[in-house]
């Protein structure tokens, strides 16, 4: 097995958009091949990361004035999560439904943009402006701090877990 | 029933916030990831429009956080705004990352405004 130190297999195309790229082959193609599987899939995650921030926010629920942190948490915590699966998916090859299920969908359908806009309109509308702002920029911050940790860590453990000698292998 | 009805509005949204960042990308071939701003912008404005008028509890759980939850997306704004910034495109990441939360802002607060307007 090739010892790949400090090295990245480099994807056909630069991804930036984890739902979908069409720069990338892969997901230009994916739909028409598959789109049941696909769509389906991507729906499937989806109830499940919703379910999942519904069960949050209905655990902790915050005043119009108050600041929203079960919605915090939900957005930090999947933008963690994002930077992991993204960094694991763009250095090893997975199955073609593991984006649309785990990323479009379930992360996808975990976070939530609507309620971040909504909950600081709403804090304005009660006169909450200081929240509002504090909140605004907590989750900005927050969601990209957590996901570039997610992605750092990740692509950390997977180098070295590729150093690592195989045990039953010949060396190099 | 609220389970349900969540679970009903995700299938719908997740799906279509997929649906739409592509046929964005389709028609509009560019570094910036319009299709993930659109989703974010019209899923705030419905949201806000939701928020104005006092809507049932079966409302609010379909299309507030049910639909407009898994429609827009906060994991996929900050992925792209990593992923802009390691390709050295600096100003679309800011761009990416500050415009969305101003337009997301804007828009919920327009869907409010109108759906207030227009109820008097």
């Amino acid at each position: 097995m090739p010892v790949l130190v400090g090295r990245h297999v480099t994807p056909p195309e630069f991804r930036v958009d984890p739902d979908v790229d069409l720069h990338v082959p892969a997901d230009r193609g994916e739909l028409a091949a598959h789109p049941t599987a696909v769509l389906g899939t991507i729906a499937a995650g989806g109830v499940l990361g919703a379910l999942a921030r519904a069960g949050v926010q209905a655990a902790f629920p915050h005043a119009p004035t108050g600041f929203p942190w079960a919605t915090w948490g939900v957005n930090v915590t999947g933008c963690l999560l994002i930077g992991a699966l993204m960094a694991v998916l763009t250095t090893r090859p997975t199955g073609p439904l593991v984006r649309p299920f785990l990323g479009v969908g379930v992360l996808g359908g975990f976070t939530t943009f609507s309620a971040y806009a909504v909950d600081a309109q709403r804090a304005v509308a009660a006169g909450a402006v200081g929240t509002a702002l504090a909140y605004l920029a907590a989750t900005l911050v927050g969601a990209l701090l957590a996901v570039w940790a997610g992605d750092a860590a990740t692509g950390r453990l997977l180098a070295r877990a590729r150093r690592r000698p195989e045990p039953t292998g010949e060396g190099r | 029933m609220t389970v349900l009805l969540i679970a009903l509005g995700a299938a719908l949204g997740a799906p279509l916030r997929y649906l739409t960042d592509r046929a964005v990308q389709a028609r509009h071939d560019s570094p910036f990831p319009w299709g993930t701003l659109t989703v974010n912008v019209a899923g705030s404005l419905l949201l806000g429009a939701i928020a104005a008028i006092p809507a049932e509890a079966a409302v609010t759980a379909l299309v507030g956080t049910g639909f407009c939850g898994a429609l827009t997306t906060w994991s996929t704004l900050s992925y792209e705004t990593l992923r802009l910034t390691r390709q050295g495109a600096r100003w679309h990441a800011v761009a990416n990352a500050l415009g969305s939360v101003v337009a997301g802002l804007g828009a919920a607060t327009l869907g409010y405004a109108l759906v207030r307007a227009l109820a008097g």
